[in-house]
């Protein structure tokens, strides 16, 4: 990663001062950047900081990169969770539903609805939401993000469109995977035995569906949840939303190395906590785990 | 003569399928007393899981259609209301499936699993139903079966696994016990065990079982009556000694010569019928004359092709158990063409 | 990581399956997959998306950089369908030609995501051992990087431009074919009829590509046909962000982005190309889905066996 970030064609410290300046001063930032040396002692020392705590300062601000990730990590963890919330909240009943009746009216709106959130470019539907609701309707501002501390009005308004939009993305796809784990957890032989010991419809599908598709479900919400917290840069961009992918978009676009690493080491981060957390989950639901 | 436990009578199950409806049980009749053991026999695809799926409504109701009648202690199951289905199934007919493997649920204790059916049927408290259901452990011969309790599914072996759900099914004392291939996917030594339990149990409590097998040597040590099925028919039934040793149907006598000890020389010429040839006939397009008759060896003239053979009865009618098959082949199992 | 063939184990070869299975039957499919009515309405949509994009200059009717100052920000009408945009320029003829952009960028993505995801998928699976652990380890790590990032990141190393972007989608890609491959490869590996081959001395490279590649096709031509929307998506979120193709070139997520600014006055610049990029995209999804449908025999037999009596029977009995 350390390389590909390396591989970025372009000088920093050329884009950071500008047009003019003289040898001096950039021979000078050169140097305080540790960029005169050899890569591999760049990567070392790089690592041996990231290690502490310390991930460097950025190239065109002079901030250093933990308080710009730490800065934008509010919002990005905002966004991300309220739109996991929305995708739930859509996925489980409509998968659920579809299961339950495969191939009947509902099960069929249900799929065509999850292919067009799937399809749909989520730019295009950002686009078309502000067009809707804050331009004609003048119901929701077009984007930017307030602290819950200090707005908790302005703070739902701002988010209620990048996570519907994001939302209703994950949740096509979860939607999917809801109906076809339900559908396999239904056919499963332990569901006719539940049924043939005479429970009640609710106490089998409980017990004996739900709680058995909670394993996939668990997965591919680990996998959404990683993907809402890096990979929604374009949402980001149109909703001026000032989160982690804005921040490495911009970071890449000014060669500002420290902070692009920075971003992708996060990113890392997040992908293995969330790795971890589906590992915890599934041990607590599934006891053919459990050592 | 005692009232039988089960009177099924011209059970039909249409299936709705991608390729079209498919025929899988076409009219079978039979009866089960209590303490009497029925097996019925056919190859996969014959329709016998089927057939007893529908009596307790366990198929799913957007793809099955049934018709026909199965009084369960008089009480007919395919047109009971919903809720009292439920009721019957635990304390009236019992189940036990083929797969132990799959047939428990993974993620919950078996305590969970037997103490739920218990409560399903009656007002037990926990204590009382976790008692019960310790008990109905040891009943069905498991090590230490207040421990066993707490134990998840895949902590057990196949055998162990399969006796829990004997002990599922029993938990509520059915009036019949359905086994669907219980045994086959058991070590041979697990399986006679296992037979010997539900023989033991069976003894015990005079319940009425129906034994669904394709393994005639499990049929020749448990069972009082044999049905054998083949394209959703009954083509053959009577008792264990009538069907086994003097069977009348061509298909029968194929399985019997399917079996490599069964297998001996007729007549001195050892029968070439090692197998069955062929498979059964899709039941989205069953044969118009004798289910049997694209396989059959025997087989004669057009009436054969063209016309169903009724389930006649074959040797002395007073019997009490009359022998009945379904075939235009009239001649004696040692008779001619055979072979 | 479990490199041991676990999954094979479970198609273990039963006794009544035919030595070889018969290779797809492509006219069977084919028919199978058109009696599916979205599949079909789908399949039928995405050639006249590719007629459209052969024939683009023929087809619009002005050149997709004509610019006519005094047609500004014109609405639909029956001279510009679509509109015209900022710098008069006919929408409809540039749609046309996005069109072009967008499936080129899309195909050579997927090409380049299936030959090398496939190849590393095809070795990882057939050799197992430490080939499939050094391989798919790195897919793994190649697959935790996120996607538009890693796009990003070789745009930003390569520069912008349609050929770096199907570059940048293709490798993005590379894991999901290699992880779809593998898997089936695993499923097919053991089979009869491979085992068969080995025993009488065929090489390696003739079972797999004689064997092994295709009995293990049908998920990856799934795979494919799915990865061709999302690649058209990606196509436009990178050009919408600038860094996928350039302007003056026609493409739809690039129109889209000029056409932000232009939303309250002038909504069609944004509507029609996001029209274009949503119906090609769930077009080519509709169609993954129908392939899957035909193709997977799990996924097909699913819906009668979800049923828990599908009988045994009738499946072999068609193709006897």
């Amino acid at each position: 990663m350390f390389a590909l970030v390396h591989l970025v064609p372009g000088d920093p410290v050329r884009l950071a001062l500008g047009t003019r300046f003289s040898q001096e001063t950039y021979d000078a930032l050169r140097e305080r950047s540790g960029l005169d040396r050899p890569l591999v002692e760049q990567f070392f020392t790089w690592f041996a900081r990231a290690l502490g705590g310390d991930l460097g300062v950025s190239f065109r601000s002079g901030d250093t990169v933990t308080s710009l990730i730490a800065e934008r990590l509010p919002a990005t963890l905002t966004l991300a969770f309220a739109s996991i919330l929305v995708a739930l909240v859509i996925a489980i009943p409509l998968g659920t539903l579809s299961a339950l009746r495969p191939r009947s009216v509902v099960d069929r709106v249900a799929t065509v609805l999850s292919q067009i959130g799937i399809s749909v470019p989520d730019f295009w539907m950002a686009i078309v939401l502000i067009l809707v609701f804050a331009g004609t309707l003048g119901w929701l501002p077009t984007g930017g993000y307030v602290p819950l501390s200090e707005d908790p009005g302005g703070w739902l308004a701002r988010l209620v469109m990048p996570a519907v939009v994001t939302g209703v993305v994950s949740g096509s796809v979860i939607t999917r995977f809801v109906r076809s784990s339900v559908l396999e957890a239904l056919g499963a032989d332990h569901v006719r035995t539940a049924q043939a010991k005479g429970l009640p419809t609710r106490q089998v599908f409980t017990w004996h569906v739900v709680r058995n598709a909670l394993l996939p479900l668990v997965t591919v919400t680990g996998v959404q949840l990683a993907y809402l917290l890096s990979g929604v840069v374009v949402v980001e961009i149109v909703f001026s939303w000032p989160g982690l992918g804005q921040l490495a978009l911009q970071s890449v676009e000014a060669r500002d190395y420290p902070v692009l690493q920075g971003a992708i080491l996060l990113f890392a981060l997040v992908f293995l906590v969330i790795n971890l957390v589906v590992d915890l989950l599934y041990t607590a639901i599934d006891p053919r785990i459990r050592r | 003569m005692t009232a039988p436990v089960l009177e099924v009578s011209d059970l039909r199950v249409r299936l709705r399928t991608p390729r079209g409806p498919a025929d899988v049980v076409n009219g079978l009749s039979y009866t089960v007393g209590p303490g009497e053991t029925v097996a019925v026999v056919g190859e996969s695809g014959s329709g016998k899981s089927v057939s007893v799926l529908a009596l307790l409504g366990l198929l799913p109701a957007r793809v099955a259609t049934v018709s026909g009648r199965a009084l369960l202690q008089g009480e007919d199951l395919l047109t009971m209301k919903p809720e009292r289905l439920r009721q019957v199934r635990g304390p009236g007919a019992g189940m036990v499936f083929q797969d132990p493997m799959t047939s428990l649920n993974p993620v919950l204790t078996i305590g969970r699993q037997l103490i739920e059916g218990i409560r399903a049927h009656g007002d037990v408290d926990k204590a009382a139903a976790r008692r019960r259901a310790a008990d109905l452990l040891g009943e069905v011969g498991l090590p230490d079966p207040e421990r066993a309790l707490d134990r998840y599914p895949h902590e057990l072996s196949g055998g162990m696994r399969q006796r829990v759900v004997i002990a599922i099914a029993l938990s509520n004392s059915p009036a019949l016990l359905i086994a669907d291939e219980a045994t086959t996917a058991l070590d041979v030594t697990v399986q006679a065990q296992i037979i010997d339990l539900v023989e033991k149990l069976q003894a015990e409590r005079g319940t009425g079982v129906i034994w669904i097998t394709h393994d005639l040597g499990v049929v020749a040590g448990i069972a009082d009556r044999v049905l054998v099925m083949y394209g959703g028919r009954c083509v053959e039934d009577g008792t264990v000694d009538d069907v086994l040793e003097r069977p009348a149907h061509p298909y029968t006598r194929g399985l019997l010569g399917a079996l490599p000890d069964l297998a001996e020389p007729v007549d001195g010429v050892v029968p070439d019928l090692a197998t069955v040839p062929g498979t059964p006939p899709p039941p989205t397009d069953l044969p118009k004359g004798c289910v049997f008759w694209p396989r059959c060896p025997v087989r004669g003239d057009a009436r054969c092709e063209h016309e169903q053979p009724p389930l006649a009865v074959i040797g002395s009618a007073a019997a009490t158990l009359p022998h009945r098959a379904a075939t235009w082949c009239t001649e004696g199992p040692e008779g001619g063409r055979a072979g | 990581m479990t490199s041991q063939p676990g999954p094979a184990a479970s198609s273990a070869p039963k006794p009544t399956a035919p030595l070889k299975p018969a290779r797809p039957r492509w006219r069977e499919t084919l028919g199978l997959l058109l009696r599916n009515p979205t599949a079909a309405v789908a399949a039928a949509l995405l050639l006249g998306v590719i007629l459209v994009a052969i024939l683009d200059e023929t087809l619009a009717p002005t050149g997709p950089n004509e610019i006519d100052v005094d047609e500004r920000l014109q609405p639909p009408s029956g001279e510009h369908l679509f509109g015209t945009d900022d710098l008069g320029r006919d929408i409809f003829s540039r749609v046309i030609l996005g069109a072009a952009v967008s499936l080129r960028v899309g195909l050579f993505a997927v090409g380049i995501a299936l030959v090398i995801g496939s190849a590393i998928g095809l070795l990882a699976g057939y050799y197992g051992r430490w080939v499939d652990d050094v391989l798919m380890r790195f897919m793994d790590m190649l697959f935790a990087f996120p996607a538009v990032l890693l796009a990003i990141a070789v745009l930003a190393v390569r520069g912008p431009g349609s050929g770096n972007t199907a570059l940048a989608i293709g490798i993005v890609y590379i894991p999901i074919f290699a992880r779809v491959t593998r898997a089936s490869v695993l499923g097919v590996r053991e089979e009869v009829y491979v085992r068969a081959s080995r025993s009488v001395g065929a090489s390696d490279f003739r079972i797999l590509t004689r064997h092994v590649l295709p009995n293990a096709a049908p998920p990856i031509i799934v795979q494919a046909s799915i990865s061709l929307a999302f690649a058209v998506l990606a196509e436009a979120a990178l050009s919408f962000l600038g860094l996928g193709t350039q302007p003056p070139n026609p493409s739809w997520g690039l129109m889209l982005a000029e056409g932000r600014g232009y939303l309250q006055i002038a909504w069609w610049l944004a509507f029609f190309p996001g029209m274009a990029i949503f119906l090609t995209v769930l077009c080519f999804n509709l169609l993954g889905d129908g392939l899957r449908d035909v193709l997977d025999p799990r996924q097909r037999t699913l819906m009668g066996a979800a049923s828990g009596a599908a009988p045994a029977g009738s499946e072999e009995g068609g193709d006897r």
